[in-house]
């Protein structure tokens, strides 16, 4: 675990337009280190799913990108509301957006399902009032 | 096809063309962010009406060829200027989403 390399970002909540920078950087960061295209793909959208996540419903927040021998992991924090039922919050279609967030395309509750369709593993610990961390693993390994 | 080249046939207008050597390899119809993100392939052409900033990380991300807005969609103020320096095509069809797709299928 000495060679892991480590990418951290800020989330910045206030701006929905220039949400995704750290999902394109992070793009092209694992892009230079010559990760296969298809990785990389499923890294960015899992990390732009939560990102998004991060500022409609949190106000922002932080990822941190880790880049092992064996896999990518990504963890996300916010101190937003928190999550209060889980199971719910990773159904399909479960959403809580507001209409301002959906008539830009997003808030389809699509958001948390696709993080765990894109990744081998993904765990949420949330407690309402408190915030949300999520960590999601994509292994290298075939 | 190249992106280029679509835009050379007069078919659709380029309000961005950073990128015109890329190659169309597809089409993907959508305008569910999260959903084109997932579904769209590397190379497609994205046939959408959404035009907002959004459509600059998704196309990015998913790694489309160009944006096609559809219906004479405009985009959003400054979209433009954000997918030229993100060496994202962006291109302007008047046509319907369904037909955009049907002229491109009939010349890929």
């Amino acid at each position: 675990m000495s060679d892991v390399l480590t990418f951290r970002f800020d989330v910045d909540g206030e701006n929905f337009t220039s949400a995704g920078q750290a999902s394109v950087q992070i793009k092209k960061n694992l892009r230079q280190l010559g990760l296969p295209p298809e990785i990389i793909r499923r890294v960015s959208i899992a990390m732009y799913e939560g990102e998004i996540n991060m500022v409609i419903h949190a106000g922002g927040g932080n990822a941190e990108v880790r880049v092992a021998e064996d896999f990518i992991e990504i963890e996300l924090v916010d101190h937003g509301p928190g999550i209060a039922d889980i199971e719910q919050a990773m159904q399909a279609g479960f959403s809580t957006a507001p209409d301002n967030i959906r008539s830009l395309g997003f808030g389809a509750g699509m958001g948390l399902p696709n993080m765990k369709r894109y990744t081998d593993s993904m765990d949420i610990q949330s407690k309402v009032g408190d915030g949300t961390r999520i960590v999601m693993r994509v292994d290298l390994t075939a | 096809m190249t992106v280029r080249e679509l835009v050379d046939s007069g078919a659709v207008k380029a309000a961005a063309l950073p990128d015109g050597d890329r190659e169309i390899e597809g089409v993907y119809i959508g305008d569910l962010l999260s959903w084109v993100m997932g579904r769209a392939g590397s190379g497609d052409a994205w046939i959408t009406i959404m035009s907002n900033v959004n459509i600059a990380a998704v196309a990015t991300l998913a790694d489309t060829a160009c944006i096609i807005l559809a219906e004479g969609v405009q985009p959003d103020d400054g979209v433009t200027e954000i997918a030229r320096e993100k060496n994202i095509n962006l291109l302007l069809s008047d046509r319907s989403a369904y037909d955009t797709a049907v002229w491109l299928h009939e010349r890929l």
